[in-house]
């Protein structure tokens, strides 16, 4: 059963139809064509999936889209208008975290949300709020840093 | 690694037919419509433009496009081999932007392999030479164009951040306003290389060109592909190797809303959705018989019990000097058989491809290692020729070697042929790992004998499947798999008496590829670890056994001396905590390294700190090369810990990453990785972590424990307390 519904995404109210326990992540990707959000595993174990909901980092790949109507959706591709998603964009590239690539919506997700309820995580807040985001490029080593830099605002 | 000097052949036939700043020509596709998340193609409209060969393109204000003949998986090469180009072009870093190059391996097949392929790390080290004549021809061109307008001796000019300038009269043009002037010259034959001393970007960290659209989800992955009219299709292959689908019914699925229709090939079914959740929905729905064929009770033991048959007959000698059967006659003995699990590759980005097939003409979006085979296994699963298959390459959300195989393009196109629209074809991430091309199982038999405390003798035996005899027939000669054993054969030591010996050993049904850091990690696997405890027979610490045989090999002993100094080597460690040690000489890099590792009473393993010291010659990218080791380190590691793929009753037992299990941030060491100047010819580094960690990792287990694991993954019951190997 298809219906409408409404979500607030990045800012900007959309209306679509989808049945209502169609995952957040193939709304995004597949009907509102927001490609930022990845594909990993769809059971919640990678993290590459990750968005904002109400601020906080959720896996969309197994989110009902229903549970999310009206409320505010953020994904990777305004993260950087948010002060902690810019702050972590800023280290992911001046550490050059990245590699190939394709988890890192997630983690930056990940990382936004953990900066924004943790402005000064130590290494097992970072654990924390970073261990369900898988990356087979290992960038581990990375992240943490970057994470660091990012909530002390020095410069690489 | 797969040696440019078996390969000779096949390496010069490529560079002569290369089209390696040698003309103008181009054969380029120009895409017709514009889709959403399209890659940019290089255009064939060079008019305009100086073109001088197939890898730059610069227009009248200056902008330089580099045309990348290798595909970006995250090892950074979009960047260093621009580096490479814009070094000798003296390009400005600023302008340069760069593209996907099209399948052909006439203008981009890797000089190696004579055949469009990343793979193998040797993305710089095929290039280099190449990279460096085409920018510099170009460069030639350039100034030329600009002595002419001047009416000086181009000698007396120099080129430097896109622009040419004339030493005596201070006079400058920019490369833009020389593109018309330049395209008109004719391609020097022989151009000077500049002195390493001069580079510019070369050995500079400069900061990738890929990954500011990495942080705002604006990088397009094949995965990304959307086109006008698409539809999402996901897909169930036979659960059994070698199976194949019986009967289908789909009265259930097609009443899912969004599903558009139910396609069955000869081993896969598929259903096409609005969208994935429908597609996913109707194969849930699905009701499938399989044929489970002859596979139906196939299982990992019987596989390794063949394995283990084999290589107890003798193999194709892969090398042999001295005398073996004299040195092993005499001294100590050791001999120990390692053994390796079958391994899928999960990249983060599942396998998927985009088709839409016209009557007479195929289109494929995706990511690959292996651009030029795509288009042509396509074009015969299409049933149309090879130039009406385009394919548009992607930024790959990893490759590790699964995208060397063309399987999810074909069976793409064969669900795409049965609709009149384009279809992207998603593997679920349970399809992705049950239906991989798995990391063969390696059987690795080691014979040494000790004399006056160094080796004196030293027979190593592979047997395990030849990946090369499918993937590239050419390179199988005398029954020798020179993947298989490529750092059996080059082992770093001062070994006199010495053989190898390779036995093809193919598991019945289960197809096997090429993985992240190919045929040297089970040949360092086993070197080093028969070296430990080679060392503790011989009673000397590890590190001094291995410098008391790494005389020769200055590059090699240097790693080695400085990462055992700043690991702490020697210095004293609590209980059940130990250092392991691994030298490789894998990918023409000479790399030593240190894993520091606790085991606690119940075996469980803490990665307490990870050191690796790598000479790989000259680092085009200092930063990148950290970072592959890094990675790479984490990726062998993995697979040390967790990784193994098991099958019983034909099927493929593990699923996605809650069975399949990779490390995770809060399991991650401390990594500190030196990479030391040198002027020698580049090496690889993309795979050559990988290597690393599983060694080095076992032992350190066999210091901190005393037990001498010989297979992976660790066993974590053999290291509770109490246990003795």
């Amino acid at each position: 059963m298809h219906m409408a519904t409404t979500l607030t995404i990045n800012g900007e109210k959309k209306t679509f139809d989808a049945p209502p326990e169609m995952p957040l992540l193939w709304v995004l990707r597949d009907i509102l064509g927001m490609t930022g959000t990845k594909f990993g595993c769809g059971i919640a174990q990678c993290g590459a999936c990750t968005v904002h909901v109400d601020g906080k980092a959720v896996r969309s790949c197994v989110l009902p889209v229903s549970a999310v109507e009206n409320r505010t959706v953020t994904t990777v591709e305004a993260v950087g208008s948010t002060p902690a998603g810019a702050k972590v964009q800023k280290a992911w590239l001046d550490l050059e975290v990245i590699q190939c690539g394709y988890c890192q919506s997630g983690q930056i997700m990940s990382a936004a949300a953990l900066l924004t309820a943790t402005p000064n995580p130590d290494d097992s807040d970072i654990d924390a709020a970073m261990a369900g985001n898988i990356c087979r490029c290992g960038t581990y080593v990375r992240i943490r840093e970057a994470i660091k830099q990012a909530a002390s605002g020095r410069q690489s | 690694m797969i040696a440019d000097k078996t390969l000779q052949g096949v390496s010069r036939r490529a560079l002569l037919t290369g089209g390696v700043a040698t003309g103008f020509l181009l054969a380029f596709h120009l895409p017709l419509r514009a889709a959403v998340n399209e890659p940019v193609q290089p255009s064939d409209a060079t008019d305009g433009k100086f073109a001088p060969n197939a890898f730059i393109r610069i227009d009248e204000i200056g902008h330089t496009v580099l045309i990348m003949p290798q595909v970006e998986m995250g090892q950074g090469t979009y960047t260093s081999i621009s580096a490479v180009l814009a070094e000798e072009l003296d390009a400005d870093w600023a302008k340069v932007e760069v593209q996907h190059a099209p399948p052909n391996d006439k203008l981009y097949g890797n000089p190696t392999f004579g055949l469009q392929v990343t793979g193998n790390s040797n993305s710089i080290r095929a290039w280099w030479t190449p990279l460096r004549k085409a920018g510099a021809t170009a460069r030639a061109m350039l100034v030329q164009a600009a002595a002419n307008q001047w009416g000086v001796e181009p000698a007396s000019c120099t080129a430097s951040k896109g622009e040419v300038t004339h030493a005596g009269s201070g006079r400058t043009l920019a490369y833009g306003a020389l593109v018309q002037a330049a395209q008109g010259q004719t391609p020097p034959k022989d151009v000077a290389l500049k002195d390493p001393k001069n580079f510019v970007y070369i050995g500079q960290s400069l900061k990738r060109l890929d990954t500011p659209d990495k942080v705002n989800g604006k990088a397009v992955y094949g995965i990304d592909a959307i086109l006008p009219g698409m539809k999402i299709a996901t897909v169930a292959t036979c659960p059994v190797f070698g199976g194949k689908v019986g009967k289908v019914d789909d009265s259930a699925a097609v009443k899912i809303p969004g599903v558009r229709k139910v396609v069955a090939l000869d081993d896969t079914v598929a259903v096409i959705g609005d969208h994935m959740w429908a597609a996913k929905k109707g194969l849930e729905a699905l009701k499938i018989e399989w044929n489970e064929g002859p596979h139906a009770k196939l299982t990992t033991k019987d596989i390794w019990q063949d394995l283990r048959a084999a290589g107890a007959k003798d193999g194709a000698v892969a090398k042999s000097t001295g005398d073996i059967a004299k040195g092993l006659s005499s001294g100590d003995r050791f001999e120990a058989a390692y053994e390796l699990p079958f391994l899928a590759h999960a990249s983060m980005e599942p396998i998927n491809a985009t088709v839409h097939v016209k009557p007479d003409s195929c289109e494929i979006w995706t990511g690959t290692q292996i651009m030029t085979r795509v288009q042509s296994e396509a074009a015969k699963a299409a049933g149309l020729p090879v130039d009406k298959v385009i394919v548009n390459n992607h930024l790959l959300g990893g490759g590790f070697g699964r995208k060397l195989e063309p399987d999810m393009v074909i069976t793409a196109v064969k669900i795409a042929k049965q609709v009149d629209y384009p279809v992207k074809v998603i593997w679920t991430r349970e399809e992705d790992i049950q239906h991989d091309v798995y990391r063969p199982v390696y059987r690795d038999q080691i014979s040494a004998s000790l004399v006056d405390g160094k080796v004196a003798a030293w027979k190593y035996k592979v047997a395990g499947s030849a990946v090369l005899a499918r993937w590239l027939p050419p390179a199988f000669q005398k029954g020798i798999d020179i993947d298989a054993v490529d750092a059996a054969v080059d082992a770093p030591y001062d070994f006199a008496n010495f053989h190898v010996e390779y036995v093809r050993a193919e598991p019945p049904a289960v197809p096997t590829g090429f993985w992240r850091g190919v045929g040297p990690n089970n040949n360092v696997f086993a070197v080093e670890c028969a070296m430990d405890e080679l060392a503790g027979k011989a009673g000397k610490d590890p590190v001094e056994f291995r410098r008391s045989m790494l005389t020769k090999n200055p590059r090699m002993l240097a790693v080695l001396n400085l990462a055992a100094e700043k690991a702490g080597w020697g210095q004293p460690l609590p209980a059940r905590v130990g250092r392991g040690v691994c030298v490789q000489p894998s990918f023409e890099s000479f790399i030593a390294t240190v894993v520091e590792a606790e085991i606690d009473d119940i075996g469980e393993i803490t990665l307490r700190r990870v050191t690796s010291v790598v000479d790989t010659g000259i680092a085009v990218n200092p930063d990148t090369v950290k970072a592959q080791i890094e990675g790479g380190l984490i990726f062998g590691l993995t697979a040390a810990l967790y990784g193994e793929i098991t099958i019983d009753k034909g099927r493929v037992q593990q699923s996605n990453f809650h069975d399949y299990r990779m490390m995770r941030i809060n399991e991650t060491p401390k990594i500190e990785v030196i990479v030391v100047k040198s002027g020698e010819a580049p090496g690889g580094i993309g795979e050559a972590g990988v290597n690393a960690g599983p060694p080095a990792l076992r032992n350190a287990i066999l210091a901190a424990t005393g037990v001498a694991l010989r297979r992976l993954p660790i066993d974590r019951k053999a290291l509770a307390v109490g246990k003795k190997a």
